[in-house]
């Protein structure tokens, strides 16, 4: 089916919006944060409005109410990326909490008694990769202090792929975890999880994949998908902030050692000790993004109804215009594949004599709003040998015209520092 | 445009045309500053030489890189610092500096800012602050290492 553009626009109130004296919004920036539809929106604040309550302990009807939006929530997460039931669903804050829930209690389980796939130690090594976001990077660098372990990493190729020439040297019976990015949220290069995780498993070790940048825009499921953890963020995919997501396979968050300690991940709590709650609970203490929660459901009830399917066929289309309009502009060179085959719709570019910020300050005149800067992946940056770069990205909202206006407001900040 | 206010002539003749730029000899501190957001960086040198009393500063080099608006206020900076005395050109710094947190509100004296007055309209885009700043703190930084330096005294 496809995606009736107009129709979709008019859900996000904030696309009607002016900025800098009246220019209309062209909002390209959704793999930074997207924007929200009137569903979701209505659904926070219905929650506050009629149901709001603390969930799990409340008493009350409007308790009961709170903890079915909470947990209906995690059901609705659960069947839209297709994990086993619910419990394979922990509710995070973001896609960075629950990658560091993994690390740290990975942490843990040297001092919990855990089994012995999750204790890392000296001789023991973790697999990333050079197009990994900080937050898929560094909770590895701090495990490896912290454990002992050593970090290695795939390298990018210069059209902006893994070089996968080293599988074998790099997943190795030493590994103990391989954790990689999805969809690479500079490069906008989808990755073959389950060609480096079939690698991992029949060595015994540990995948996670970071499907922030995928699961808003495709059909992905995670058990299709080859990893035992993924995670992802509700803001990215039309939710609210505040709320993430960690699939995890179930008999793995069952021996895995809790992260944070608190209210609600306990099953007996004694002076000198505490037993745990069972997945995904144990990995959940305090009070938990309630309302977000109600909003993310509404976010995976809107994308359903519209069809990830569509949504893809629609951002591809839209992709292969910006890659073509792109390509054309002299002293325009685009980061990433020059091909839309296995890739999304983050365009990365560098455009000769003119600094991203300069870019997308000219950008930003017009109305225009992409993100510049090295994208919280600075490594990446150095290894393609770019210092920074501006960052356009697409999502269902976005219209071939936009891609036209990114185009000439390009050629604009050309012609106004002077190199066209 | 509106977009004129912050990309004023004089900071894009200063981006083209970058006075002070390059590294030299002698100098008595080194610093390198990175902008974490964008990964702009420079690497800034000052020379201070004893005036009997407040030293003066005798150099400012950088090799710096990054946004038109970085590299232009760097070049301003050394400008405005080189060859004034330590504590006045630390005046005039933290001008600068209450200049680019005004918000806009600041009417700039361009007796003391001289070329920097042309910053003011960067203090309504906080996103560039930041950049704006890079080469003024990088200074600070080098010449209250290059004071301990001359003085002897460990910081």
């Amino acid at each position: 089916m496809t995606l009736d553009v107009a129709r979709v626009r008019k859900d996000f109130p904030i696309l009607d919006r002016q900025v800098r004296d009246g220019k209309p919004l062209t909002y390209l920036d959704s793999a930074n944060t997207s924007q929200k539809p009137r569903q979701v929106i209505d659904a926070i604040s219905g929650f506050y409005e009629r149901h709001n309550a603390n969930i799990h302990r409340a008493t009350h009807q409007l308790g009961e109410e709170a903890t079915e939006a909470y947990e209906g929530a995690r059901t609705k997460v659960a069947g839209f990326v297709g994990a086993r039931d619910a419990s394979e669903i922990v509710f995070t804050k973001n896609v960075s909490e629950a990658i560091n829930l993994v690390a740290y209690s990975l942490g843990n389980a040297a001092s919990a008694g855990a089994p012995a796939r999750f204790r890392l130690g000296p001789g023991d090594e973790i697999v990333v990769t050079e197009m990994e976001h900080h937050s898929n990077l560094v909770p590895w660098q701090l495990l490896c202090q912290r454990t002992g372990a050593a970090l290695r990493w795939f390298s990018v190729t210069p059209d902006g792929r893994l070089d996968l020439s080293r599988l074998d040297d790099l997943i190795t019976e030493r590994t103990k975890l391989v954790s990689l990015v999805h969809q690479s949220n500079v490069l906008g290069t989808v990755n073959p999880v389950r060609l480096i995780a079939d690698r991992a498993h029949a060595l015994g070790a540990l995948v996670l994949a970071d499907a922030a940048q995928s699961v808003p825009h495709m059909p992905v499921d995670v058990r299709g998908l080859g990893a035992d953890f993924v995670g992802f963020t509700g803001h990215k995919m039309c939710g609210p902030t505040g709320i993430g997501v960690l699939w995890g396979r179930r008999e793995l968050l069952d021996e895995l050692p809790p992260f944070l300690g608190g209210g609600e991940m306990i099953e007996t709590a004694w002076m000198d000790h505490s037993t745990f709650a069972a997945p995904p609970h144990k990995f959940e203490a305090g009070t938990m993004p309630i309302a977000e929660a109600a909003g993310l459901s509404a976010a995976v009830d809107y994308l359903n109804e519209i069809g990830r399917a569509s949504i893809h066929d629609h951002e591809q289309a839209l992709l292969r215009d910006a890659l073509t309009r792109l390509t054309e502009l002299d002293g325009v060179r685009i980061l990433g594949p020059a091909e839309p085959a296995d890739r999304g719709t983050a365009v990365s570019f560098e455009v000769d004599g003119v600094h991203p910020h300069d870019v997308s300050q000219v950008l930003d005149e017009l109305g225009i709003a992409v993100r510049a800067g090295h994208h919280c992946a600075w490594p990446l940056h150095r290894a393609l040998g770019v210092q920074a770069s501006t960052r356009a990205s697409f999502y269902l909202y976005n219209t071939h015209e936009e891609v036209a206006a990114l185009a000439a407001g390009i050629r604009q900040a050309q012609q106004y520092f002077g190199v066209a | 445009m509106q977009i004129q206010s912050l990309y004023q002539e004089i900071i894009l003749d200063h981006y083209r045309n970058p006075h002070h730029r390059g590294l030299r000899e002698p100098f008595d501190a080194e610093v390198h500053h990175v902008n974490p957001t964008c990964g702009d960086e420079v690497t800034l040198r000052v020379a201070l030489k004893d005036a009997g009393g407040d030293p003066v500063v005798a150099d400012v080099s950088y090799d710096a890189l990054g946004c038109s608006i970085s590299q232009a206020s760097a070049s301003v900076m050394a400008d405005l610092v080189i060859g004034k005395p330590v504590g006045e050109a630390m005046r005039i710094a933290q001008e600068f500096l209450d200049l680019m947190q005004s918000k806009g509100a600041a009417t700039p004296d361009e007796a003391t800012l001289e070329d920097a007055v042309a910053f003011a309209g960067v203090s309504k885009y906080p996103a560039r602050i930041k950049c704006a700043l890079l080469g003024w703190m990088a200074w600070k930084d080098a010449t209250g290492r290059a004071l301990d330096e001359t003085t002897g005294q460990g910081s």
